[in-house]
């Protein structure tokens, strides 16, 4: 083992995708001298277990922003980290039941146009036509963006460790964070199962474990994690769904994977919020008729595997970005609400542009958590 | 005589070869779970009762970690394949 890294321009918390994007980004810029802490094993926590969607077609200006970036983003990305991430735009189709949801999705294609995003409503017709197993004769609507996608979150997530290694980024496996030394209100280092590192830069980017480490700063965050399943299929025939189908009132997003699997997971009841990713039979039992009602043809294909991970919620289902309020030097890249994967190819730059003290190339200071404080919450309807 | 364990395929669900293998432990994914997430071995039909064992010998033999402390990876369920459609029918309601 290499002699212990005792100090660095930023520890950053977290091997995640924004973990990872962070770290390359912030090389990019010139902080070259950048650590990446992970207690497990590399993207071992909520990046690798999400269902991995991108899309530009939401219900905020912001996210709209947010969302058309990270497309042009994900459509440069194997070039620019010169690993393959199995990019896949089939689109997304939106799919509406019962008039409110309609009128509200109807809502957002109008404001995804004003900026610039060519998403469109489908007839019932058209939308089997994408979708030739789709069956959805209970449907009020369906709304459609075609670069809309989705892509191999390990991969990505891999893609950006490999490139910011390249770039001298030290990453330290099975190395958890147990303290942050804090002194005259500036970060002055971080404590580990292994050692202390000297670091006026520490970045909160763990996911699941946000709020665990925003507290060893002395922040209170409003953040709760939350278990969200998912199950795949084995490969069948690739052209059943290409595009993935998502219901916010349905509540089920399900896409077939370019090797054919079929992927699918939905919001849970209730908050199961015990940090465990475990799974019960009842979510596989209740994913298993939304499956077979929406693509009949998969009432004869098998199961091969179930599993969970963490979406980090906030009251309003927005991140939380930017510095700490009276600590100068600890920043947060985290509460994502299940977008985190899509949103990490623009929020690792934000973020860095933010940390090297420039104005970020898009606004980020809306999202910092003292709007919770003010009462300037960012509602957005389309989360599932 | 050249060395072709290199082309021996470890993982037939997914078609992953020896080298591949030895590629990734290489560049430091030295964890099941990791050669999982990078080459999709035991995310196959088998989920990994093809494969796992002779790739946790491999992780331990570049390592140097004892066979016995090498991580064996997260097995999830279900534990064989099971059709939509009979879980869609089954139980109440």
């Amino acid at each position: 083992m290499a002699e212990w890294k005792k100090s660095a321009d930023a520890v950053i918390i977290g091997s995640g995708v924004q973990g990872c994007s962070l770290a390359y980004n912030l090389a990019k810029l010139g902080i070259k001298d950048v650590v990446v802490l992970e207690k497990d094993s590399l993207c071992s926590g909520s990046s690798g277990r999400c269902g991995a969607g991108i899309r530009a077609q939401w219900g905020t200006e912001m996210n709209c922003r947010l969302g058309l970036a990270c497309l042009e983003n994900f459509e440069n990305l194997e070039e620019e980290l010169g690993m393959k991430i199995d990019l896949h735009q089939g689109g997304y189709i939106m799919i509406a039941y019962g008039d409110k949801e309609y009128q509200q999705l109807k809502q957002s294609v109008g404001l995804q146009n004003r900026m610039g995003i060519a998403s469109r409503e489908l007839s019932r017709e058209e939308a089997c036509e994408i979708a030739p197993g789709l069956w959805a004769e209970d449907a009020a609507g369906f709304f459609y963006h075609d670069r809309d996608g989705h892509a191999d979150p390990f991969l990505t997530t891999y893609a950006y460790h490999e490139a910011a290694k390249r770039l001298g980024v030290t990453f330290l496996k099975f190395t958890e964070c147990t303290g942050i030394k804090v002194d005259k209100g500036r970060v002055a280092g971080v404590e580990t199962t292994r050692g202390e590192i000297d670091t006026p830069v520490v970045v909160n980017c763990a996911g699941g474990y946000a709020q665990q480490v925003a507290k060893m700063a002395g922040i209170e965050l409003p953040n709760y994690s939350e278990r969200h399943q998912i199950i795949v299929t084995e490969p069948v025939e690739y052209g059943l769904c290409p595009p993935m189908l998502m219901s916010f009132t349905g509540n089920f997003y399900i896409q077939q994977r370019p090797n054919g699997s079929i992927i699918g997971g939905c919001s849970p009841e209730g908050h199961p919020d015990d940090m465990a990713n475990g799974n019960t039979w009842e979510f596989l039992e209740k994913m298993s008729r939304k499956f077979t009602r929406l693509l009949p043809a998969t009432r004869e294909v098998r199961v091969v595997r179930q599993w969970s991970g963490q979406y980090n919620m906030t009251p309003d289902k927005q991140p939380i970005l930017g510095e700490a309020d009276g600590i100068k030097g600890f920043y947060l890249s985290v509460g994502y609400s299940g977008h985190g994967f899509m949103f990490a190819t623009i929020t690792g730059p934000l973020m860095a542009e933010l940390i090297n003290g420039q104005e970020p190339s898009i606004p980020i200071e809306m999202l910092h958590y003292r709007r919770f404080a003010k009462g300037e919450l960012i509602l957005e309807p389309a989360v599932v | 005589m050249a060395d072709k364990s290199n082309e021996i395929v470890v993982c037939r669900c997914e078609e992953v070869t020896m080298g591949e293998i030895r590629e990734w432990i290489a560049k430091g994914y030295d964890t099941f779970d990791e050669l999982k997430r990078v080459l999709r071995v035991g995310m196959g039909p088998c989920q990994g009762r093809g494969c796992r064992d002779i790739i946790l010998r491999e992780i331990s033999r570049m390592t140097g970690t004892p066979y016995s402390e090498v991580p064996p990876g997260t097995f999830r369920p279900p534990s064989k394949p099971v059709k939509l459609g009979l879980l869609a029918e089954g139980g109440d309601d």
